[in-house]
């Protein structure tokens, strides 16, 4: 049974896009596109989780993810206490579940955590107090569903209904997080064609099991896609000699405005960011009119906050099936 | 669910003939109409072709201002609001099927505020059924009965706009 379900089959905690049900994913995006209204507005906050209490749990220093679910959770009118631990009290020895524990009894709602060890996310949700829900902010090489809800999310309002798009994933598939959680949701959201690009050295063992196409050539891989999701190469994450170079690298699988001819005439660019310029992308690609590297900026604050006040939703009384609208 | 016998085009009518007055009491020429998703859309859609009324319909979810997140979790089928206009020092007429409890009305208006501050704000609806919790009256009803608690009245459209009833009396 998945964590992240309750036996209603509603969303508790959000660990991985893996196994979601398209209704759920597509329910995400939708409340997604009504906050979207809501952050357009002059007054950008509603008042629906007055009163809560969000930790953003950064076991890993990421400034902009967690500026994003601070801002969503803002937007939301929660309270939202930021703990970068690596400068806490983990480091005089207190032990993790010790300091659930102990923020448990400050009454928190919802743990956003980001960790550098795969699994670290289930693990705490796992371990939670009843009531109390998880989203996984990123966790080693695992998983970062928000990320892949957000560009999910954008290639849906740039590109229309994911059905009949191709969409290539290129880059260091081996160490991301967010190429798992983007094949999962993409795929779960019923896209037409995901395809990956990257050389052999950079990709898991048996990834086409998972349903997607492999190229260790780029040009034949951008033929005629819609979306071109460029990755972060990691270079902290990198061990040994999986690549002879940068440079090489980008010789091989940068994206230039020459490459990104093979595509379609309309095809958009993504990336999760931050960019290593002239590494993965040219950066005349990255500022040019088919990045919509800022429009996922933006959308990633509607999509978690509707993550957030989905998973937050009705944690008083166990809801009974869908809800409706109740007439009032 | 069980269909009713509520005549929907006449209770627009009655409506409309309601409003008019009440704006030409109040000297208002041209309110802003402002339905809250989904049925109340409906209904402000066609009071707004029946009171020939110029500004552009304006649409409201109240799910994110609603009272009962925490007990009831998020709707599905959440919607876009949208209020084209400004609604600063303008008069709204407020449109919704159904008034019950009043809570979806107390959410629309703080909902409605976020978009400025309105000179009056009316409320008109099709049905009150009684049973409120909060002080809100609407000023315009097509017709008023009693309905057991347990019961949902729902408007189902978009064409043809239609009452039914939900679940038996408690």
């Amino acid at each position: 049974m998945s964590v992240q379900l309750d036996p209603q089959g509603q969303l508790r905690h959000l660990i991985n896009t893996e196994g979601l049900p398209r209704d759920l994913l597509t329910r995400i995006l939708d409340t997604a596109e009504s906050f979207s209204e809501v952050l357009g507005k002059s007054v950008k906050k509603v008042p629906l989780l007055r009163g809560r209490t969000i930790v953003n749990l950064f076991f890993e220093p990421s400034t902009r993810t967690r500026t994003t679910f601070e801002l969503a959770a803002q937007r939301l009118s929660a309270d939202v206490l930021n703990i970068d631990v690596a400068t806490s009290s983990t480091s005089k020895g207190e032990n993790l579940l010790d300091m659930l524990r102990n923020l448990e009894a400050m009454q928190c709602d919802a743990f956003v955590v980001r960790h550098a060890d795969s699994g670290a996310a289930e693990f705490i949700a796992r371990n939670v107090a009843p009531g109390v829900s998880v989203i996984n902010a990123g966790d080693g090489r695992h998983a970062h569903p928000t990320q892949a809800l957000l560009d999910a999310f954008t290639i849906r309002r740039q590109k229309g209904p994911l059905e009949p798009l191709t969409i290539a994933i290129v880059g260091d598939i081996l160490h991301s997080r967010v190429a798992r959680s983007q094949i999962h949701a993409l795929l779960g959201l019923g896209a037409g064609e995901v395809r990956v690009i990257a050389p052999r050295t950079l990709l898991p063992r048996a990834i086409e099991r998972l349903g997607v196409r492999v190229h260790e050539d780029m040009d034949a891989g951008l033929e005629g896609a819609d979306v071109v999701m460029m990755l972060r190469l990691q270079h902290e994450r990198m061990q040994g000699a999986l690549l002879p170079s940068e440079g090489e690298f980008f010789s091989r699988y940068g994206l230039t405005e020459q490459r990104l001819e093979r595509t379609h005439p309309e095809a958009i660019v993504m990336h999760p960011g931050p960019v290593n310029r002239g590494v993965e992308l040219d950066p005349r690609v990255a500022d040019g009119p088919r990045s919509v590297i800022l429009q996922q900026v933006t959308n990633g604050i509607a999509v978690r906050m509707a993550v957030m006040s989905i998973v937050l939703g009705g944690q008083g009384e166990a809801p009974t099936g869908p809800i409706e609208e109740v007439a009032g | 669910m069980s269909e009713t016998d509520l005549d929907i085009p006449q209770l627009l009518d009655s409506v409309a003939a309601a409003a008019t007055n009440e704006l030409q009491a109040r000297e208002i020429r041209s309110p802003i109409l402002v339905g809250i998703h989904t049925g109340g859309v409906w209904v402000a859609e066609a009071l707004h072709e029946r009171l020939q009324a110029r500004p552009p319909v304006g649409t409201l979810e109240v799910a994110f201002h609603r009272d009962d997140h925490a007990s009831s979790g998020l709707k599905a089928a959440v919607q876009s609001s949208e209020v084209p206009v400004s609604l600063q020092d303008q008069p709204v007429l407020l449109v919704d099927d159904v008034i019950h409890t009043g809570r979806t009305t107390r959410a629309a208006l703080n909902a409605l505020f976020d978009y400025g501050r309105p000179s009056q704000v009316l409320l008109a609806v099709l049905v009150d059924r009684g049973g409120r919790e909060l002080p809100i009256q609407p000023d315009i009803a097509g017709t008023r009965l009693t309905l057991p608690a347990g019961q949902r009245l729902k408007l189902r459209g978009p064409e043809p706009l239609r009452f039914t009833l939900e679940g038996g009396p408690s």
